[in-house]
């Protein structure tokens, strides 16, 4: 089951530039909220303070209070932790080339210490049916490498492997950026799906994207959090001119 | 340039037109832009010059291969495929076998992997993945440095602290503990295989290290992230992330080591006893394919002892080729981008 997110205050700086100023946000759990804007605004470095990924960049910080669910992300829980609860998916598909697709979905788990074969191999079959990509592949499963697939396939052999660690919020940058459009159909529809048992948090470059999956959408400009409401508002009606200027093509 | 007398300084901004020098479009446009002339023939000229630099260097293989198969036809006709497995090496009687030679080599380089190996990969992902910024470069640059100095020096230091450190404390501590294996007994002479074995280790490492740097940075970023971002450990992502995918790579830096430990001659030649010996036990002395041919080619009065030396020659040219080409393969396809394959 998903949870809720909480973002009060987040701050983020890379060295001594500063990428985020003062977010505060309430993500539902089990919905998908879009996050947009243009490019450079901090989309990414937001999502990626959501699960502590922004400081493994060298220099990279990050203040604030960010609690996903019960669990307090930046107090007294191991980065590790956080991760294992929050699966990511990036805008370049990035499967481990030199695995298996089985090995792929089951590295998380793995690294995690888990050896039950019969589990895993039920879990692995759950997850490539969870991403759509199970009738795709099942024959070769252990016999082609995750670099062996398409792009669109291998976007949802990521998606996979982020779910088979059993997250309950599923963070995607851009994942639909380097796809083709059926392939991006795929991801959008698997969205759809996917916000029954998780929470959703992607970002796109790509307003139609954002209003055909998302319930929410936070729009950033410079670092800031302009805007945040049901996308429906966002996109018919919104609050702020900026927010407006953006939608209608005025820059970006 | 009369222009540029000593009392006019040079100044920056519009300068006097030399017209000498300014092509006059009106004439160019009634002929091609590009005048086919002089410019053409250099370029020829050019041409065949690199060509002749990179035929040099096949023909001086070549030669070399020529030079190398005359010379030792005489050995390889009286003794044929023999000579390679037989063991007695017996100038006296003119009775040639390379065996103990090819042995000592295998074994030293071997060695040399088994010790190098470890400590050079983890060289490079201390340097790549864990070192403060600061001590990146310079490390790198140290453990590059070791793989300029020069081979007698090695040999040098070997045979004043590496052996007399064997000799007084490893080699006896070895023999209590790890006698039974059978690899580390009889007298602890210092000088022998494993000191060989040693010496090399310290040679390749440097080689081994830079390699797997490289291929460790070539791994992308995203790989790195992708197992971060399932819950992994700074370790777990080095061993998965980062390793796995250069393993290919390394794996090429491995066998380019193997090719240097295979040929390396004269810190080897110092430290191992140079006795044409097949024994199990490391501390015994033996001799390998390269110190053989330093030692004994400037003696060596027979023809049928001239033309074996040669042959031996021969064989290590040949084999530490196979081993270079291997070397080279391996890392280019790696850092070429081209997945490794699945589960190999
Ligand atoms: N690794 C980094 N080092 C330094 N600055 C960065 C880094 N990544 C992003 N930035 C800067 O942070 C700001 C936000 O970037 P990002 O979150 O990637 O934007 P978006 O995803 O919206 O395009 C940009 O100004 C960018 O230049
Ligand atoms: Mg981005």
């Amino acid at each position: 089951m998903g949870v809720s997110i909480q973002v009060d205050k987040l701050n983020a700086w890379f060295g001594k530039t500063q990428a985020l100023y003062d977010i505060d946000m309430k993500v539902e759990a089990n919905h998908a909220t879009a996050v947009i804007g243009p490019s450079g605004c901090g989309k990414s470095t937001f999502v990626r303070c959501l699960n502590r990924m922004h400081e493994t960049i060298p220099e990279a910080r990050a203040t604030g209070r960010v609690r996903i669910g019960e669990l307090d992300v930046y107090n007294g829980t191991s980065a590790t932790q956080i991760r294992r609860r929050i699966g990511m998916v990036f805008q370049k598909p990035n499967p481990f080339p030199t695995m298996s697709i089985y090995d792929n979905v089951a590295a998380g788990l793995k690294l995690n210490g888990f050896r039950d074969r019969h589990r895993l191999d039920e879990i692995v079959e759950r997850s490539l049916q969870l991403s759509a990509l199970w009738d795709e592949v099942k024959d070769f499963l252990k016999k082609k490498s995750g670099a062996s697939l398409s792009g669109g396939q291998q976007q949802r052999l990521c998606i996979a492997r982020a779910l088979a660690v059993q997250p309950q919020v599923l963070l995607m940058d851009e994942p639909c950026s380097a796809l083709d459009p059926i392939s991006t159909g795929k991801i959008e529809e698997l969205i759809f799906q996917l916000k029954e048992s998780f929470t959703i948090v992607i970002v796109t470059h790509n307003m139609q994207q954002a209003s055909r999956v998302a319930e929410f959408t936070g729009f950033f400009l410079l670092g800031k959090l302009i805007e945040f409401d049901k996308t429906e508002k966002i996109f018919t009606n919104p609050s702020d001119k900026r927010t407006e200027d953006y939608i209608t093509g005025r820059f970006g | 340039m009369g222009n540029y007398a000593l009392g006019a300084p040079r100044l920056p901004g519009p300068q006097p037109v030399d017209k000498s020098k300014v092509t006059d479009i009106s004439r160019a446009q009634t002929g091609p832009l590009i005048q086919s002339g002089s410019s053409r023939l250099a370029d020829r000229a050019f041409y065949f010059a690199i060509l002749a630099c990179g035929l040099c260097v096949l023909a001086l293989v070549g030669l070399i291969i020529f030079e190398l198969v005359t010379k030792s036809s005489l050995s390889w006709h009286a003794f044929g495929w023999k000579f390679f497995f037989q063991s007695d090496w017996d100038p006296v009687n003119d009775q040639y076998g390379a065996l103990p030679f090819v042995y000592g080599t295998i074994v030293s380089s071997i060695l040399a992997l088994v010790l190098a190996v470890p400590l050079a990969v983890g060289v490079a992902v201390f340097i790549t993945e864990m070192s403060p910024r600061w001590l990146r470069v310079p490390l790198a640059f140290t453990t590059e440095l070791l793989a300029a100095i020069p081979s007698v020096i090695y040999g040098l230091w070997a045979i004043f602290v590496l052996v007399p450190l064997l000799r007084e404390y490893v080699e006896p501590w070895l023999a209590r503990y790890f006698g039974w294996s059978g690899l580390f007994e009889g007298a602890p002479y210092g000088i022998g295989m494993l000191a060989a074995g040693i010496i090399l280790a310290i040679m390749v490492v440097p080689i081994i290290s830079s390699i797997t740097r490289e291929v460790m940075t070539a791994v992308p970023q995203q790989q790195r992230e992708a197992v971060l971002a399932l819950g992994a450990t700074r370790w777990e992502m080095i061993r998965t992330g980062v390793l796995r995918n250069a393993r290919a790579g390394i794996m090429g830096g491995v066998i380019l080591g193997l090719g240097r430990a295979l040929g390396e001659t004269m810190a080897v030649t110092m430290v191992i006893g140079n006795r044409p010996e097949i024994a199990r036990s490391l501390f015994a002395p033996g001799y390998t394919m390269a110190s053989v041919i330093a030692n004994e080619f400037s003696e060596a009065t027979g023809d049928l002892y001239l033309s074996a030396l040669v042959e031996v020659g021969l064989a290590l040219f040949i084999v530490t080729i196979l081993v270079n080409m291997a070397a080279q393969l391996l890392v280019w396809t790696v850092t070429r981008g081209t997945p490794a394959r699945a589960n190999g």
